[in-house]
């Protein structure tokens, strides 16, 4: 194998956005005819690194060869020619249009839309496991077989390097296994695929090899046989980061928030999102939420915040019921709540850093007075958190989308941590942000701990959960499943719990319903 | 200087843009452009067209202000032109029904029509909130019924009488009038375009100074900022909704408490329709859509001496629609511009971007 040309290499890639580097000297070998597997939390440079891939986007530095011979694409029209084809997780399918149609809109001068095309159609279809007729609607197909006709699309263009980007979040169980199936027989007729994944059992099911990517940058080449989850959970997360330790315990025994009985159906579906949730934070307490992403801790958050209506259970803050409030007389009540995304829930990106500063705390002093506005008291108070959280900008009136991730960060932290709250719920707090602003807002958030506040901390980081918490809860699948102690757990205990390795039992209950 | 070339120079390159425009119809249609712009200029000066304008600025100012307050939360109020409809039919009934003294009688009659606007909106801000019926088609809709219903309401059998050819609700008596500011044989203003005025400032000082103002903006920028951030989805439409219905029901109120005194079958229509260009052309800012406000009523008013000359005044109604089309499109340009220079600003602030 080693000795044949690869069929894709990409060497040294950079990338930056305005005010953040969204991939940093990647490195990435996809051996021909293999199923090769990038790995990473989301955030990390996956999708960019794909978009570069597949032309749409161009790396500031970099080069990209496929078969050995180097190109520059410059829209995916350039990478469709060279053999690279992607398959979107959201899918780009016309409904009201059959497969055929939908298969060769876009590349009519191939084959033409006839006979010739549907013959085509057919040839290709094989491969893919699509049994349809060519000529139903694909309004009438099921999930499964849209994904199929998705990769019949790249397939007809002459792609010979497929880009999956996490082709299962919209399968069952079941499909997965029909599409890895489906995935082999192709692999064994040559095709080369790209799998984009943060699902540790699916890679090591399905991958022959895996590049992990963490913080924009590759940081390793695995073979998913001859490591464990652990380990390949452990490269995600790294565990060499700038440890965010805290110190002598805060905890005191008055409770601050406690959850009881909580529970959640999603609108879709009878499966509940979050079952049957019992959690108590103390003052003075970091209580770590650990979860593959998707497992119900956004849900929780945004239950606990009042964005989501429980179907069942209690939320309260000392002695106060808060079950039937909203969000903002949750927030008044003592509430700060850093969003997952602070881009989409954290700020208004067009308002000055002031009008941002105002947002969630519209009711309160300093910002306002009764029904208006305190113009003068938020500028003052936007320049207090600006100084002491040393968010790195030119003054207050500039757009919030002007300043890079790391210091919108810790405008909505400072901003969280005003106005004394006696509960921070802090979701994925220093999510793509830089060193320099991981370490402030770390340093934040242990001090607000030992003035006697409560945190409640979900995040992907390993480290920083083990680094910051004082009790970590592990959530699977809408459930608390395991409890463990930041003073004794690995990152690699962690993970595996997370996935439900180690709590097979458990996970095997949860599965039952 | 970075704000004088944001917010004036898209509109003035658009306006520029679309004279152009018209200039280039008017030569291809065979008039000489320059001769029919001078005519309409010099129109200003003629008969009672300098008061007519500003009367219709007044109207034209509300109506945008109406719609303004739904874009403010990307709510979109196409319902102005029936609130405004109902409204009208509703106060001059109630208005000609009743007998108070001055002052008060009018006061009341402008309540009446601001609330029945509110009512009317109100139908589909419930069904938006309780049903997510989107607000364009269910204003739409709301608006056909509204023709109707005033149609019915000043009925001769019902509300209204017939006079000559006319049917229309029985005359306000004079206790229910607002007089006008009158220069002589040039028109009257009417008194209620003061109000207008007014509505300007409240609505400026309620967007920039209250947390009413502040969650509607935060609402129409980014839904789910404002969710995590306490504000109510639901409650925010339903009060835009119901604030935007209540001023949409002023509309009228300038021409029937200033001279008709009635509601009849020469009411005007489509002020709600021109209410939302005006508002996109003056970016629902309160300075902006007075100037949108003033432009359209003289391009309206002096368009009619276009007659004189020949020329087809329907060449007004290309000149709006090209000037509404063309202000969209340079605000979005010059503000992706600024966008781009203000974060490159900030990046040689600060000597270096962050390192991610």
């Amino acid at each position: 194998m080693s000795t044949t040309t690869p069929a894709v290499v990409l060497s040294g890639i950079t990338k930056r956005f305005p005010g953040v580097v969204a991939n940093s000297d990647v490195h990435l070998s996809v051996q021909v005819g293999e199923v090769h597997a990038l790995c990473g939390e989301n955030g990390a440079g996956k999708s960019t690194l794909m978009k570069i891939l597949y032309g749409m986007q161009q790396p500031d530095e970099g080069t990209i060869e496929v078969a050995g011979e180097q190109v520059r694409f410059r829209t995916p029209a350039d990478a469709i020619k060279a053999g690279i084809g992607m398959v979107h997780q959201h899918f780009m399918l016309a409904d009201n249009l059959t497969v055929q149609e939908n298969v060769v809109l876009g590349a009519e001068s191939l084959h033409g839309i006839g006979g010739k095309a549907r013959k085509r159609i057919l040839e290709l279809a094989d491969a893919t496991g699509l049994t349809v007729d060519p000529g139903v609607l694909v309004e009438r197909l099921g999930v499964a077989d849209r994904q199929r006709v998705e990769i019949l699309k790249v397939l007809y263009r002459g792609a010979k390097v497929i880009i999956l980007d996490e082709p299962t979040a919209v399968l069952v169980p079941q499909e997965v296994d029909e599409l890895f199936a489906t995935l082999r027989g192709m692999k064994e007729q040559g095709f080369t695929f790209l799998f984009i994944s943060h699902k540790l059992d699916e890679v090591r099911a399905i991958a022959d090899s895996v590049t992990i990517i963490r913080r924009g940058t590759t940081v390793g080449t695995a073979d998913p046989k001859a490591v464990s989850s652990r380990q390949l959970a452990e490269m995600m997360v790294g565990s060499e980061l700038p440890s965010p330790e805290t110190r002598e315990s805060t905890v005191t025994d008055r409770v601050v928030l406690k959850v009881e009985n909580l529970g959640l159906v999603a609108a879709e579906g009878t499966r509940p999102v979050l079952d049957d949730i019992d959690l108590v934070v103390r003052a003075g307490e970091i209580v770590g939420i650990a979860g593959v992403e998707g497992n119900g801790q956004t849900e929780l958050v945004e239950t606990i915040m009042g964005m989501r209506k429980a179907h069942h259970g209690r939320v309260l803050l000392g002695d106060r019921d808060l079950t039937r409030l909203g969000t903002l007389a949750r927030r008044e009540a003592g509430i700060g709540y850093i969003p997952e995304d602070r881009h989409r829930q954290g700020l208004l990106l067009t308002q000055p850093l002031w009008a941002n500063r105002i947002l969630g705390h519209q009711t309160r002093r300093p910002v306002s007075n009764g029904q208006w506005l305190d113009l003068a008291g938020a500028k003052q108070d936007t320049k207090r958190i600006v100084e002491d959280f040393d968010v790195r900008t030119p003054g207050i009136d500039v757009a919030a989308v002007a300043l890079s991730g790391g210091n919108q960060q810790k405008l909505v932290v400072g901003r969280e941590l005003s106005g004394d709250p006696v509960l921070l719920i802090a979701s994925h707090p220093t999510r793509g942000v830089d060193v320099g602003a991981q370490a402030l807002i770390w340093d934040e958030i242990r001090n607000a701990r030992a003035r006697g506040l409560a945190v409640l901390l979900i995040s992907a980081d390993l480290d920083e959960l083990i680094g910051l918490s004082d009790t970590i809860r592990v959530m699977l699948r809408g459930r608390l499943v395991a409890d463990a102690d930041p003073a004794t757990v690995t990152p690699e205990d962690l993970g595996s719990a997370m996935t439900g390795a180690t709590s097979a039992e458990q996970a095997s209950e949860s599965e039952g319903e | 200087m970075g704000i004088l070339r944001g917010k004036l120079l898209p509109p003035v390159l658009a306006i520029l843009f679309s004279a152009l425009l018209c200039g280039i119809a008017l030569v291809v249609s065979g008039a000489n452009p320059l001769q029919a712009f001078g005519v309409m200029f010099a129109q200003v000066g003629e008969g009672t067209t300098a008061v007519d304008i500003i009367n219709s600025t007044g109207t034209y100012y509300i109506a945008a202000l109406a719609v303004a307050i739904g874009f403010q939360m990307n709510l979109f109020n196409i319902g102005v032109e029936g609130q405004y409809r109902v409204a009208a039919v509703v106060a001059a009934v109630v208005g000609g029904s009743i007998a108070l003294p001055p002052g008060i009688h009018a006061l009341v009659i402008i309540l009446t029509a601001a609330v029945a606007g509110a009512l009317w909106a109100a139908i589909p801000a419930i069904l938006k909130v309780t049903r997510g019926v989107n607000e364009v088609i269910s204003t739409i809709m709301m608006n056909g019924l509204a023709l109707g219903l005033a149609a019915y309401l000043i009925g001769a059998d019902v509300f209204g009488e017939l006079r000559g050819n006319n049917i229309r609700t029985p005359e306000i008596p004079e206790s229910g009038w607002v007089p006008g500011i009158p220069f002589g044989s040039s028109g009257t203003v009417f008194g209620l375009v003061f109000l207008a005025a007014l509505l300007g400032i409240g609505y400026w000082v309620m967007m920039n100074r209250t947390r009413f103002g502040f969650e509607l903006r935060a609402s129409g920028e980014s839904s789910t900022a404002a969710a995590a951030g306490g504000v109510n989805a639901k409650k925010m439409v339903l009060i835009a909704m119901l604030l935007s219905g209540g001023i949409a029901g002023l509309v009228s109120m300038p021409e029937i408490l200033g001279r008709d005194h009635t509601y009849n079958l020469n009411f005007p229509a489509g002020i709600g329709f021109s209410g939302i260009a005006i508002a996109l052309l003056g970016r629902n800012h309160p300075g902006g859509i007075a100037f949108g406000a003033l432009l359209w009523a003289f391009l309206d008013k002096s368009g009619l001496a276009l007659d004189n000359v020949g020329v087809p005044r329907e060449i007004v109604t290309i000149m709006q629609g090209a000037i509404v089309l063309s202000v969209v499109v340079a605000y979005e340009v010059v503000r992706r511009f600024e966008l781009a220079a203000q974060q490159r600003q900030v990046g040689r602030q600060l000597g270096t971007v962050d390192a991610a």
